[in-house]
């Protein structure tokens, strides 16, 4: 499979009142075709802020800088504004989490699809017209044709988010990027809009990055994980490493505090985790978890921890611990 | 008498081994900081107190009694002028009233009107606004009528028109404008409570049995009261506007008052070989609206939502 | 033998809403008879998706909206109106929104006061340290007596909402989406406090949430709510394992297990979500129902007892013909 998206050393700094806020810190990681990457984590990690800098769409005033930034092969450091608008909604495209406010609520449905095709592919309003009434129905709008003259608040939310993905698909895209497409959403629809992003990934061969907070949608969606915390990936594998072996205090932190039907005992204490997100303003030392660790030593509030190899092929965490020390402090906090 | 479920049973309860820090300053701290920082605010806060201290002062500060005729100092240009002197900074009226003892209790008219009529019709406008947007359905429907048929009367007619009836003194003024300027207050309070009034807290207060009276009063207007604070410095400055404009057609304060529109009435058939006379009042109520706009907007961006986190 | 603290007898709720400018106002029945008993102790799980009316339901049974038919009765007393401070003594909410459940511009301490002072609490010199007493109960430092909202994270937050939802010592709390709001590490925090405090302080909950993993372990008791009806109810861990009715089945279908290899699952439920104003005829589910029978669509099904509760189905009728 090839590689679409490589990210090396992202960096975004946003400048605050009370100083520079390091919102992302040297966060890598590459999607091949074909690929799901879910970019797991709480608020203020920093996953939405990624996300936006790889479009380009980050507020002025931010700050990215990156070693390597790259769209299929192209670099997207170096590229103008005409160039990355160019670029975006034609071969990567954003799912945002909100329908009603992605959606401009005085143009028709029709309008909205078909104009991303005649901007960016120069096609007539026919062809533009066939290809949205093609896609709607592949997103599983019924009577696609009369739903092009509606208007987005005719819609309930399900649809409305069925009718995004139909439009980040009308031009084709490599990559879709998609932040929290189902966190408004009801559970059964979020089942089949997550059944139906997984089909046309498949159909349409696209790299799909998914943004979200909850870990069950990664479980059941991702190929390959990434868990953020203050900025940073703490931890990186494929899914199964990751949820059958997380070797970052985090990470396992963050399992033990999901009930689970079936597994958790009904009424028992769930696993919590103490303290809250540090400040990312004004210098950074050291590792973000240190203070809400139950394993920190002090080395890991000094300096800044790399990432260290687990034993199983192509699983990343960062710590100062061995995997299996840590391997072995998971089972005792789990046993109790 | 020995506290329920305290110390015992903290063991027993998840809680916080980590200090959790306080994030930010309170609201009051972070209104102080931004208050000084908008220099619309402080020029206008500058210019108002200035003003206001001047015409509280007057008694002391002013050099001549602003009704005192002498009909041998008439019509004396302004001290930069070539013929003026610094016995009369500002010159003399044509009765030979010293204008700049003039022009300092003129401010306590201006000041005086402006305030009241801005109580009385923020009092009226407010009291129509809330019921209007916290009790919605008829209540609402009734209140807008009310509204939509104020604002279909234009104020100065009205105003003539009472006044060539009642007749016009310094509290009719007053009374005219405050019966007649709410209608803002009532369009912005009612919209602001309608913003707040379907939050959780509001339902948790209801929740917790709080009469409407407590609601209204305790919950919803902390959080509306500084949008009243900008409309009632608008409707000041509006206020003062107004009364300058009646007195100058002698439906306002009657003279010999030093009202500044009264100045200007009296002033305007030398327009063109005194104009000082028009000028300098002009300019006074001009600045002090001013000022007051200055303030009223610079609150408006100090206390607007999106400074609030 | 434990007694009903809080009973919905058959209650109805109806909206009108504007159905265009010149075509009048359409009835929307939110609430289209419920009858709910809940016992002492118990945690009642209420689950539904948007626009089942479990929301509006809440808010009758705190007293907030006057149902439009039926009755609703907490210790045997009905809820709300002229018995406003009473029912405020005996049930109280905690909100899901942290940022919008506090007034921004009280502090903590006045904040969690309040109730007292609306009950009148006798003995205004005990009130400071009854507010620090449950500040310590509920997990946070004394200090924050004089913090403002806004200096308080999202848990910390909640945690204000319950002791001011607790501090009368209430019977019952219900919980409209307690956590949704909040981070998973903060939610768990939250959660396994809201348990200690049920034991601690013998309270029933009616937990509403939409996140089923949530309610799972939490509930003894749930009811499954769809287009304003109950169309399941009972033993939290029997209906799990076992649901009975078709959207039931279908909602625990599709909640998504942190558990890799299980892959997302296809309910079958089609896209054509109802439409309120205009319900479907009959059973109110027979469009989207994987078993859907003739008599679905003409006659509403009644409730059939089940082991611990019951049912709303044609399909449990022991008395249609096989």
């Amino acid at each position: 499979m090839e590689t679409i998206l490589e990210v090396d050393g992202l960096t975004v700094d946003i400048p605050v009142a009370a100083g520079m806020l390091h919102a992302v810190r040297d966060v890598s990681f590459t999607v091949r075709r074909g690929e799901t990457l879910c970019i797991v984590g709480e608020s203020g990690c920093g996953k939405s802020l990624t996300s936006l800098a790889i479009m380009g769409l980050l507020p002025r005033k931010a700050i990215r800088t990156a070693r390597r930034l790259s769209f299929e092969g192209v670099a997207l450091d170096g590229l103008s504004e005409r160039r990355m608008g160019d670029l975006r909604g034609n071969r990567m495209a954003m799912i945002f989490q909100e329908p009603m406010t992605s959606l401009n609520p005085s143009y028709t449905i029709g309008n909205q699809l078909e104009e991303m095709l005649k901007r960016h592919r120069k096609a007539s309003t026919r062809e533009a017209r066939e290809r949205a009434i093609f896609l709607l129905e592949k997103v599983g709008i019924t009577s696609a044709a009369s739903r092009l003259s509606q208007y987005p608040h005719q819609l309930s939310g399900g649809l409305r988010q069925r009718v995004m993905i139909a439009m980040t698909l009308m031009c084709d895209p490599d990559l879709l990027m998609a932040d929290e497409p189902t966190t408004a959403l009801d559970v059964t629809i979020q089942a089949q809009i997550l059944l139906l992003l997984a089909d046309l990934q498949r159909e349409f061969n696209m790299g799909l990055i998914l943004i979200t907070h909850d870990l069950g949608i990664v479980a059941r969606v991702a190929d390959r994980v990434a868990v953020m915390y203050a900025g940073q990936i703490v931890e990186s594998g494929t899914v199964k490493q990751i949820f059958e072996n997380p070797t970052h205090p985090y990470t396992q932190g963050l399992l033990e505090c999901i009930p689970i039907p079936g597994k958790t005992p009904p009424g028992a204490h769930l696993g919590s985790i103490p303290g809250i997100v540090p400040a990312l303003v004004g210098e950074q030392r050291g590792c973000g978890f240190a203070e809400r660790c139950g394993y920190a030593e002090t080395e890991c509030a000094a300096r800044a921890v790399d990432f260290r190899a687990a034993p199983d092929a192509g699983h990343v965490y960062r710590c100062v611990l061995t995997p299996d020390r840590s391997a072995a402090n998971h089972r005792a906090g789990s046993a109790v | 008498m020995s506290p329920p479920n305290g110390p015992s049973t903290a063991g027993t309860i998840t809680a916080l081994p980590v200090a959790e820090q306080i994030l930010e300053p309170s609201p009051a701290a972070k209104l102080r900081r931004r208050v000084f920082g908008h220099a619309g605010v402080t020029i206008g806060a500058g210019v108002l107190l200035v003003i206001i201290a001047v015409a509280l002062l007057a008694p002391v500060l002013a050099p001549f009694d602003p009704l005192d005729q002498d009909l041998t100092q008439r019509v004396i240009p302004p001290v930069w002028h070539e013929k003026g002197s610094w016995e009369h900074p500002l010159g003399t009226d044509q009765f030979g009233r010293d204008y700049l003892s003039r022009l300092m209790y003129g401010a306590r008219i201006s000041l005086l009107i402006g305030f009241v009529a801005m109580l009385i019709s923020g009092f009226i406008g407010t009291a129509l606004g809330v019921a209007a947007g916290y009790f919605g359905g008829r209540v609402d429907m009734v209140v807008n009528f009310i509204i939509t048929t104020r604002l279909s009367l234009p104020v100065i007619l009205v105003a003539l028109a009472v006044v060539s009836i009642i007749g016009n003194s310094l509290w009719i003024v007053i009374w005219v404008l405050g019966l007649l300027i709410w209608d803002r207050f009532a369009v912005v309070m009612r919209s602001s409570v309608q913003q707040v009034r379907d939050l959780d807290y509001v339902a948790a207060a209801k929740a917790l049995g709080c009469s409407t009276t407590r609601i209204i009063l305790s919950e919803i207007m902390p959080n509306i009261v500084n949008n009243l604070i900008v409309v009632a410095t608008l409707e000041m400055a509006h206020a003062i506007l107004l009364e300058a404009a009646l007195s100058y057609l002698g439906l306002g304060v009657q003279p010999p008052a030093p009202s500044w529109g009264l100045m200007i009435s009296e002033g305007k058939g030398m327009i063109f070989f005194d104009s000082w006379l028009i000028g300098i009042p002009g300019a006074a109520l001009f600045a002090m609206v001013l000022a007051i706009n200055l303030l009223g907007d610079g609150l408006r961006d100090v206390t607007a939502p999106e400074n609030r986190n | 033998m434990s007694d009903v603290i809080l009973e919905a007898r058959d209650v109805y709720k109806t909206f009108h809403i504007s159905a265009g400018a010149f075509r009048g106002k359409r009835p929307l029945h939110a609430v289209n008879g419920v009858s709910l008993k809940v016992h002492r102790g118990e945690v009642l799980g209420l689950v539904g998706e948007s626009g089942c009316g479990k929301t509006t339901l809440a808010k009758m049974l705190l007293g907030l909206l006057d149902p439009s038919g039926g009755e609703l009765l907490i210790e045997g007393e009905p809820v709300g109106g002229a018995h406003r401070l009473h029912t405020a003594r005996l049930i109280q909410p905690i909100f899901q929104d942290p940022y919008s459940s506090l007034n921004p511009r009280k502090s903590v301490g006045a904040i969690i006061t309040l109730p007292l002072k609306v009950q009148n609490d006798p003995n205004p010199e005990t009130w400071r340290g009854r507010v620090e007493d449950i500040l310590d109960l509920v997990g946070l430092p004394k200090r924050v007596y004089g913090n403002y909202p806004n200096q308080l994270s999202g848990g910390q937050r909640q945690r204000v909402a319950v002791a001011r939802a607790l501090i009368n010592r209430p019977q019952v709390v219900i919980c409209d989406e307690p956590t949704s709001a909040l981070d998973v590490s903060v939610q768990s925090q939250i959660l396994n406090l809201l348990q200690d405090l049920r034991t601690e302080l013998g309270l029933t909950y009616v937990l509403i949430s939409h996140n089923l993993a949530v309610v799972e372990h939490m509930a003894t008791r749930m009811a499954v709510m769809y287009l304003g009806r109950v169309v399941e109810e009972g033993e939290s861990q029997g209906l799990f394992k076992n649901p009975q009715h078709p959207y039931t089945r279908a909602l625990l279908q599709s909640v998504l297990t942190p558990e890799p290899d299980l892959g997302i699952p296809d309910a079958h439920l089609g896209a054509v979500y109802p439409n309120p104003v205009d319900p479907p005829s009959g059973c109110t589910f027979h469009p989207r129902c994987v078993d859907v029978m003739p008599r679905c669509s003409s006659e509403a099904p009644c409730a059939i007892p089940t082991g611990s509760g019951h049912v709303e189905c044609h399909l449990y009728d022991a008395d249609a013909a096989a």
